[in-house]
């Protein structure tokens, strides 16, 4: 049943100013529009340029539902292609990461490519004679992306040709990617192991929507985070013990409301924004011996203290990437289907920075973001529970209301109190705009 | 037990996966050595359990957290409980070092967890490290490796 596609004025009207119907999270049809026209027009995250260190290397992905492949080219330029041969359409890679040397082969017809895409040669080419393939589809190799950048090593790709260009459609927001990477005493981040792959079954949005979700770590983390403060209690630790770094990475998200109000919150234009604003769950962790100092013998003294004092809580870019700029941590939510997403988290280490500091962010991925994890357990399960529950006719909106002012302009940064739900309407208002703005009204 | 057979190592790794199918964490829990960790890596052959990510590295106190968690009014994701069911192939005795009082074996198992209506099959490898401890076997390290840990999995909920 085609409701929505051909129609942008039906999709318009899921999203209200502070409520949005359920469809865009349950529809399949919706689902199949967001992947044509949101994750086309948009810019996505691609990989880290560390993922492809050298000529040949390539690492293989999916931006939305296209099978991409990340690959740094003989002069050091990364590119994003398809990975689809020209010729019969087979997946020129499969395995996730690699070094194809200096053109890839297809496993098929052993067609080959250059690593910028072009074709390169055709086996008993002289069947080709004659026959106009220098018209054909196949002709121009391996298809490029629309727009590939590669800003400080992350690399963003926007599938369409046409579109916001990257400083319009980022805009200020890219300083919490620069904070992550200046907090290395040499400004590089390099990829640190292979991320965690954990199957959520709900749809992106609520995985998208929980990162700015400040009402819930209080409430859905007693069960794990509430035990761990009583068993540490229990313990009875002399006054002056140093809390060990599991406590410190997980203690804080028992954190008052008040905690949560006071850290505060900042939107940018096209659905981006962070919690964290003042400060967050991760300012109040220990120094790192050395580090300081190493950071100053380059900075300076201000300039780290500036650097280090900026402690963002989560970073959303929109559509589906989340940024943890003080622990180097990056999660895709990868949709899969209506109800289901992948979530890969993955963490980067602070070239010439202690490696205490990767030991704390590694700890914090597989106790926070893994299968395996306690606490991503109880998110889970919130997640879970809210696909199935959206499934029931009784109501069909969903409530964004909190801390709404009336008349949310989303084209100016703002800052408000770190538990308003702006951030979530901020994304919808972004997601109304990218998911139409292609859409053409069929003809009545 | 001064000096352990190696049936009592191999009935060791058999009674340790028992307490878990039987729910008897507090039993399970006294099994471990002083400084001791239960290890399940996110890489094949991976050598490094602190500065690359792992699905679990755990030492007493984050052992007994999942423990705790499991039993605790407001355990949502445990409403109902997951259960579980190991399948060991007999373990293979890799070291039995009486002067240093070290043993190690290597099991591979098929694992079920359920819950609700969802069940799934893992098939994983462990390793266990012994020590001996006032004269008991306790575990030093227990490392499980299991056969798919590059995929991407829902809730495991449990210890394997």
């Amino acid at each position: 049943m085609n409701r929505y596609a051909g129609n942008p004025g039906t999709v318009e009207a899921l999203v209200r100013p502070t409520e949005v119907h359920r469809d865009v999270y349950v529809d399949a049809e919706i689902f199949a529009l967001e992947m044509k026209h949101l994750f086309a027009n948009t810019w996505m995250f691609v990989g880290h340029d560390s993922q492809a260190a050298n000529p040949g290397d390539y690492f293989a992905t999916e931006i939305g539902k296209q099978p991409v492949v990340m690959v740094r080219h003989t002069d050091g330029h990364i590119h994003v292609l398809y990975n689809r041969c020209a010729h019969k359409g087979t997946k020129i890679v499969s395995d996730r990461t690699g070094n194809t040397g200096k053109f890839f082969r297809c496993p098929y017809h052993a067609w080959t490519y250059k690593t910028d895409g072009g074709l390169l040669g055709i086996p008993l080419r002289k069947g080709y004679e004659d026959t106009r393939l220098q018209n054909s589809a196949a002709a121009g190799g391996m298809a490029r992306v629309g727009a590939v950048r590669n800003y400080r090593g992350f690399v963003f790709a926007r599938l369409a040709h046409e579109g916001p260009n990257f400083k319009n459609f980022f805009g200020e927001s890219m300083c919490s990617i620069d904070n992550m990477v200046d907090r290395s005493p040499e400004g590089q981040l390099e990829v640190a192991g292979p991320p965690l792959r954990f199957m959520h079954r709900c749809n992106w949005k609520v995985l998208v929507e929980n990162q700015t979700d400040t009402c819930h770590p209080m409430v859905a983390h007693e069960s794990s985070v509430g035990t761990a403060v009583r068993i540490w209690e229990q313990s009875q630790p002399a006054e002056d013990a140093p809390k060990p770094m599991a406590m410190q990475v997980i203690t804080p998200f028992m954190s008052s409301y008040e905690f949560f109000e006071e850290m505060g919150i900042r939107t940018w234009p096209n659905g981006h924004g962070h919690t964290g604003v003042h400060h967050s769950i991760h300012s109040d962790y220990s120094a790192i011996p050395d580090y300081y100092q190493k950071m100053t013998e380059v900075y300076g003294v201000d300039k780290t203290q500036a650097i280090l004092r900026e402690n963002r809580h989560n970073t959303i870019y929109f559509p589906n990437i989340m940024v943890k700029g003080p622990i180097q941590q990056l999660r895709i939510f990868i949709p899969i289907a209506a109800d289901k997403t992948l979530v890969e988290s993955y963490i980067y280490r602070l070239v010439g920075a202690p490696d205490q500091l990767l030991e704390r962010t590694a700890m914090y991925n597989r106790l926070i973001n893994a299968p395996t994890s306690i606490v991503g357990h109880d998110d889970l399960e919130m997640y879970e529970r809210a696909q199935q529950g959206l499934m029931s006719d009784g109501l069909q909106w969903v409530n964004l209301q909190r801390l709404y002012q009336g008349d949310e302009n989303f084209e100016e940064t703002s800052i408000a109190n770190g538990t308003t739900e702006r951030q979530m309407r901020n994304q919808f208002d972004a997601w109304k705009k990218y998911m139409v703005v292609s859409m053409q009204a069929a003809p009545s | 037990m001064s000096f352990p057979t190696r049936e009592a190592l191999i009935d060791f790794v058999y009674d340790e996966a028992r307490l878990i199918d039987e729910r008897r964490f507090d039993n399970w829990l006294e099994l471990w050595a002083a400084d001791s960790h239960y290890w399940m890596p996110l890489e094949p052959g991976q050598t490094d359990a602190e500065l690359v990510t792992s699905l679990m590295y755990e030492d007493a106190f984050l052992r007994k957290l999942r423990f705790e968690r499991l039993q605790g009014a407001r355990t949502y994701s445990q409403k109902p409980h997951s259960r579980c069911h190991h399948v060991l192939q007999r373990p293979f005795v890799d070291l039995i070092d009486h002067q240093a009082g070290a043993f190690a074996t290597n099991t591979s198992f098929h694992y079920v967890e359920t819950r609700l209506d969802d069940q799934f099959l893992l098939a994983a490898t462990a390793r266990h490290e012994l020590v001996l401890e006032d004269g008991h076997l306790k575990i030093k390290l227990k490392r499980v490796d299991l056969l798919n840990s590059d995929a991407a999995f829902g809730n495991i909920q449990l210890f394997l």
